[in-house]
C-alpha cells in the first residue's frame, strides 16, 4: 500500500536533527573539539539527508572526510554533568508514565507494518514515542535535540561505522575475496573425511562471518567453496540441513566479531562501557557453545536423513 | 592473493586497536585498489553502499531523541525503583526472559526492539536495579553499589541477550531474509530445498540457545553475587 510516506522522508527529518545538534556544537565555544565535531556531524547530515541527490564518488569523499576527521582526533564529546538528585524527584513525580512512550514504539512498529513498510513503521513509532514523551514530560521542543544530542554525541563515530562496513563488505565482493577464501580452505584441509567437511564448513561460516562481519556474505561464498562440493555431491548429505546449520554456526561468528559493528560496538557506546570488547567477551562463550552443538548436530544429522 | 590484504589490514588494524572506522575506511580503499579499481571508482563503490545503507542508522538516530528525553526525567531511577520492588529478580533473570521474549516474538516475525531501542533504556536498567537490589539486601545502609567491573559485565550482558534472543531463531515461522537467502541460493545451484525442512531444523538450534543463556546468565548472577563492595 502506498501512503505517499517513504523512508527518505525520514532520512531528512534525520538530515535536520543532526544538522541542528552540529549548529549547537559550532555555537557552544565551551566544546573540546568543537569545529571537528561540528563538521562531523554536518558531513553525516547531508549524506543522509541528501543521500540520494549526491553524487556517489562525493558521498564517499564525505565518508572518507569523516574518517579523517575521526583518525586526526577532532571528533570528542563535552563531559556531560551527571544529574542525579534532579532526576530521582522527576522519577517520583511521573512515575510509571516514563515507561509509556519507550513501550509505545514497538506497539506502534508492529502495528503499523502492517500497514506500511517495516522501517516507516518504526520511524513512525519513534515519532509517536517522542510525542507521548514531550506530552508526559511537559518539557519544550528543544530538549530532545538536546538530549538526543548527547547520547549521538556519546556515540560519536560509531554510529558510521555499520555503514562503512557495509561499504567494505561490497568492496569485498566486487574483488572477489569470498572466492579466494573458500579456495584456500578447500585446498588446505583434508575435506574428504565427512567429519572433516562438516568441521570446515561450520569452522569456515564462522570465520568467514568474522571476518566479513556479516553471515549472509559468508553464506555463498562458504555453500559454494565447501557444502556443496563436499558436503552434499562427495559424501551425499542432505541439503537443507547442512545449509540451515551453516547458517547458524555463521551467527555464532556475529557474536565474535568487532566487524559486526551494529550489534556488538554500538551498544559498547549506548551502554557507555569502557571496554570496546565488552560485548564480544560476553558473548563468547555463547557463541563457543552454539557452534559446538550446530557441529554435534549437523554431524549426526546431516549424512542421515 | 593481494586482494586478501584488505582483511589483513581489518585483523591488524583491529588486533592494535586502531579506531575501527578508520580501519575500515583504508581496507575498503586499499582492496578496491589492489583488485584493480582506480581510486575514483573505489571511493564511488565507498559513496555508493553507505548511501544504500542509510537505513542502518535509522533507528537507532530516531530513537535517541526519546530515551534521551526520558531519561532527563528519570527513566533510569523509575525502572531501579520498580526493581527494589520486585524482590524475586535477579539480572540474570531478566536477561533470560528479555532473550526468550525477543527469540519467541522474532518466531512469529515481530522485531520487538534493539540496543537503542529496549537495551538501553529498559532491558539494562531493569537488570541493574535488580542487582543493586540484591546486594542492598542485609548491606549495611548506603553501601551495596555495584563495582566498575561489575556494572561493566552486567550491561555488556545486556548486549548479547538482545544479539542472542535477536539472531538465533528467525528462520523458524515468517519466510524472512536468511530463510530465503538460503533457499534462494540452493535453488539456484540446482540443489532445492523445501522451506519447511529449514524451518524445522532451525529448532533444535533455537531451543539450546535457551539452554545456553539459562547457563551464562545464572553464571553471571553467580559472579556479580561474589564481587565484593563498590560502595563510597
Amino acid at each position: 500500500m502506498s501512503s505517499g510516506l517513504s523512508l527518505e522522508h525520514f532520512f531528512w527529518l534525520i538530515g535536520v536533527f543532526l544538522a541542528a545538534v552540529a549548529v549547537r556544537i559550532g555555537l557552544n565555544p565551551a566544546h573540546p573539539r568543537r569545529w571537528g565535531s561540528a563538521a562531523f556531524w554536518l558531513l553525516l547530515a547531508s549524506t543522509i539527508g541528501a543521500g540520494k541527490i549526491l553524487p556517489h564518488e562525493l558521498a564517499g569523499w564525505m565518508a572518507l572526510a569523516m574518517g579523517a576527521l575521526v583518525a586526526t582526533k577532532q571528533v570528542a564529546a563535552p563531559d556531560f554533568p551527571a544529574r542525579g538528585a534532579g532526576r530521582e524527584i522527576r522519577a517520583a513525580q511521573l512515575g510509571n508514565r516514563l515507561l509509556g512512550p519507550i513501550l509505545l514504539v514497538p506497539v506502534t512498529a508492529i502495528a503499523g507494518s502492517f500497514v506500511v513498510g517495516s522501517q516507516v513503521a518504526l520511524g513512525l513509532g519513534c515519532l509517536a514515542g517522542l510525542a507521548a514523551a514531550l506530552w508526559v514530560t511537559k518539557d519544550t521542543p528543544v530538549a530532545p535535540v538536546t538530549e538526543g544530542g548527547r547520547l549521538l554525541e556519546l556515540l560519536g563515530w560509531a554510529l558510521i561505522l555499520p555503514q562503512a562496513l557495509a561499504g567494505l563488505g561490497g568492496i569485498f565482493a566486487q574483488a572477489g575475496v569470498g572466492e579466494e577464501v573458500a579456495k584456500i580452505v578447500a585446498a588446505s584441509l583434508p575435506v574428504q573425511f565427512p567429519l572433516v567437511a562438516v568441521v570446515a564448513y561450520c569452522a569456515g561460516m564462522a570465520l568467514f562471518t568474522i571476518l566479513m562481519g556479516n553471515a549472509f556474505a559468508a553464506f555463498p561464498i562458504m555453500t559454494l567453496g565447501i557444502g556443496l562440493p563436499f558436503i552434499v555431491t562427495a559424501h551425499g548429505g542432505n541439503p537443507a540441513i547442512m545449509a540451515t546449520l551453516g547458517m547458524l554456526s555463521g551467527y555464532c561468528g556475529t557474536l565474535l566479531t568487532p566487524m559486526a559493528a551494529n550489534f556488538n560496538l554500538v551498544p559498547v557506546r549506548l551502554l557507555e562501557l569502557k571496554d570496546d570488547f565488552a560485548v564480544i567477551k560476553a558473548q563468547a562463550p555463547f557463541a563457543a557453545a552454539i557452534w559446538i552443538f550446530n557441529v554435534v548436530v549437523m554431524y549426526a544429522c546431516v549424512y542421515r536423513f | 592473493m593481494i586482494k586478501l590484504l584488505g582483511i589483513l589490514l581489518v585483523a591488524i588494524g583491529f588486533g592494535f586497536r586502531v579506531n575501527a572506522l578508520v580501519v575500515v575506511l583504508v581496507a575498503g580503499l586499499v582492496t578496491g585498489v589492489s583488485a584493480g579499481f582506480s581510486l575514483r571508482e573505489t571511493v564511488t563503490m565507498m559513496g555508493k553502499f553507505f548511501v544504500e545503507n542509510r537505513g542502518l542508522i535509522l533507528p537507532i538516530v530516531l530513537m535517541l531523541p526519546v530515551v534521551g528525553l526520558l531519561e532527563k526525567h528519570g527513566l533510569q531511577e523509575r525502572i531501579a525503583w520498580l526493581m527494589r520492588k520486585t524482590r524475586t529478580a535477579t539480572a540474570g533473570k531478566v536477561y533470560w526472559l528479555y532473550q526468550a521474549l525477543r527469540g519467541g516474538l522474532s518466531v512469529l516475525g515481530i522485531s520487538l526492539g534493539s540496543h537503542a531501542g529496549m537495551v538501553r533504556p529498559l532491558i539494562v536498567p531493569m537488570a541493574e536495579g535488580a542487582a543493586r537490589a540484591l546486594r542492598a539486601e542485609g548491606a549495611p545502609k548506603g553501601r551495596g553499589e555495584l563495582t566498575e567491573g561489575g556494572r561493566e559485565r552486567l550491561r555488556a550482558h545486556g548486549a548479547a541477550a538482545e544479539n542472542v534472543g535477536n539472531f538465533f531463531s528467525d528462520d523458524i515461522l515468517v519466510a524472512v531474509g536468511a530463510l530465503l537467502l538460503v533457499k534462494g541460493m540452493l535453488d539456484a545451484a540446482g540443489v532445492p530445498v523445501s522451506l519447511a525442512d529449514i524451518k524445522l531444523w532451525s529448532v533444535p538450534t533455537a531451543l539450546w540457545v535457551l539452554l545456553v543463556g539459562w547457563w551464562r546468565y545464572r553464571a553471571l548472577d553467580r559472579w556479580l553475587a561474589k564481587q565484593k563492595d563498590g560502595g563510597k
